[in-house]
């Protein structure tokens, strides 16, 4: 099983599991129908439209209501702890929970009971937590964007707020702050970093820096960065190895992009439409012997 | 040289930090206290104190009287006030534009909001990793400056308050 963990932004919406479908440019978990905007709705939309096109089974939401006040999260948490360690899954991702240590390793003690680790994957306030509850090395991958990898890289910041300033997080510093979140165990095995530039990095080192299709209209476009959790998650579910997963995922989000012809003020639900023609390219595209993605003008 | 300190040489601390339930009861409270006019900053509390997604305010400890009965009374009690030992995590003061042409974006620390000059409508929030940014994003966009809640108002986590930043140098920028 594909699980996909977060909250969605509704004020004490109950705890809800189940199997995600696309329809209609909504997305449903269950029976249960919601437009798809920016957050944990825009990375389980394109989770499943990756599934569809590469027929696999449908990845399952685990999900409730949060708008920052942290109580939906703590019932996904709380449940998670009850429940994680009987469901059979081979790729789990955390996304959009309130940020809190103590259900933080509650989690983890469920994922050390589960018969077999599953991939970990965490981005947003997941990706946050792990960080600085010092569990970083146990994930698999995390996607964070310049500013979180200087979060990463600042052994002291809790939270990308509290970034030190003298750590700065600009595009041409991103190798000394890969380097450091890496020196301070402070990053997963491996990392996609999203930026003008997508850096992917395996146990310190940049393998690949994806720098085309480079739309920087994307940039203020909310969800882009949570289409490519998405996407990612559904690859490495597929079974392709995380590295060329990571590599294909940042190459098919920047191609979605760029087929969306997008202006700063696009929405993330028109990007995700074009997935399945930027995954079909990819997939054309991917030179299967030597494991090289050739997609014109990259 | 003595190599002990006496008592009267040890340095007490002038400034104290309260603690809160949430985020949101510290944005209020920081704003009760402003208004009062005592002279307080919102920071990150030290370790022993950190839960996830957490703010402090440090305050003058010699005001700690007043301050707890005026938060009482606005029903916005801190759950703790405590003597600064260690320096406080400061927040990121960085603040970053980008012109996009017809759209101006502004970020803060892991947050940006993006608005079109001509409108003044904000069409895109993006960045962030707690519960409330999708929340917010619902709540802004498609609203002008002057039409939108304030981040600060409605958000309950840092990265509410480091959008609050940037809606504040965006309004800075847009409106004045």
């Amino acid at each position: 099983m594909l699980a996909l963990i977060g909250t969605i932004p509704y004020d004490g919406f109950p705890i809800l599991s189940g199997e995600i479908s696309v329809k209609n440019s909504n997305i449903l978990i269950g029976e249960k129908s919601f437009q798809i905007k920016r957050g944990f709705k825009a990375m389980i939309g394109a989770a499943s439209i990756v599934c569809k096109e590469l027929s696999l089974f449908p990845p399952t939401a685990f999900t409730a209501g949060d708008i920052g006040l942290g109580d939906g999260s703590k019932r996904l948490y709380e449940h998670l702890r009850n429940q994680l360690s009987g469901i059979q899954v081979s790729v789990l991702t955390f996304h959009y929970l309130m940020p809190d240590i103590f259900w933080h390793d509650q989690i983890i003690k469920a994922i050390e009971e589960m018969s077999k680790k599953p991939i970990l994957i965490a981005d947003a306030g997941f990706m946050y937590v792990a960080k600085m509850s010092g569990f970083a090395p146990f994930y698999d991958l995390f996607t964070p964007d310049i500013g979180e990898l200087a979060f990463l890289a600042d052994e002291l910041a809790p939270h990308p707020f509290y970034t030190r300033g003298f750590i700065c997080h600009e595009e041409n510093n991103v190798p000394s702050l890969i380097s450091r979140a890496y020196k301070s165990e402070n990053a997963s095995k491996f990392l996609i970093v999203k930026g003008e530039n997508d850096y992917i990095c395996s146990n310190g080192e940049i393998i690949a820096i994806i720098k085309e299709p480079n739309v920087e209209t994307l940039e203020p476009i909310g969800g882009t960065g949570d289409t490519l959790t998405g996407i990612v998650s559904a690859l490495v579910y597929s079974g392709y190895a995380i590295e060329d997963a990571a590599v294909m995922a940042a190459i098919i989000n920047r191609l979605a992009g760029e087929l969306a012809n997008p202006s700063p003020s696009t929405q993330v639900s028109e990007i995700i439409s074009y997935i399945p023609k930027a995954l079909s390219i990819v997939l054309k595209s991917l030179d299967k012997k030597n494991n090289e993605i050739h997609v014109k003008g990259n | 040289m003595p190599l002990i300190k006496s008592k009267k040489e040890e340095k007490k601390p002038d400034r104290g930090f309260l603690v809160f339930h949430n985020t949101s009861d510290v944005i209020r409270a920081e704003k009760i206290l402003k208004k009062e006019g005592f002279k307080i900053r919102v920071m990150g509390p030290p370790p022993e104190h950190r839960r996830g997604c957490d703010l402090v305010i440090e305050f003058p400890l010699i005001e700690q009287l007043n301050i707890l009965r005026i938060l009482e009374k606005k029903s916005t009690p801190p759950i703790d006030a405590v003597p600064v030992d260690n320096p406080l995590l400061k927040p990121i003061e960085i603040v970053k534009t980008k012109d996009f042409g017809k759209y101006i974006m502004v970020r803060a620390a892991n947050m940006k909001m993006t608005v079109e000059k001509s409108t003044l409508k904000i069409v895109n929030i993006s960045g962030g990793g707690c519960p409330d940014v999708p929340y917010l994003a619902e709540k802004l966009i498609g609203k002008t400056l002057k039409e939108a809640p304030e981040p600060k108002q409605i958000g309950h986590t840092l990265c509410a308050y480091a959008l609050h930043i940037a809606y504040e140098e965006m309004t800075k920028r847009c409106l004045l």
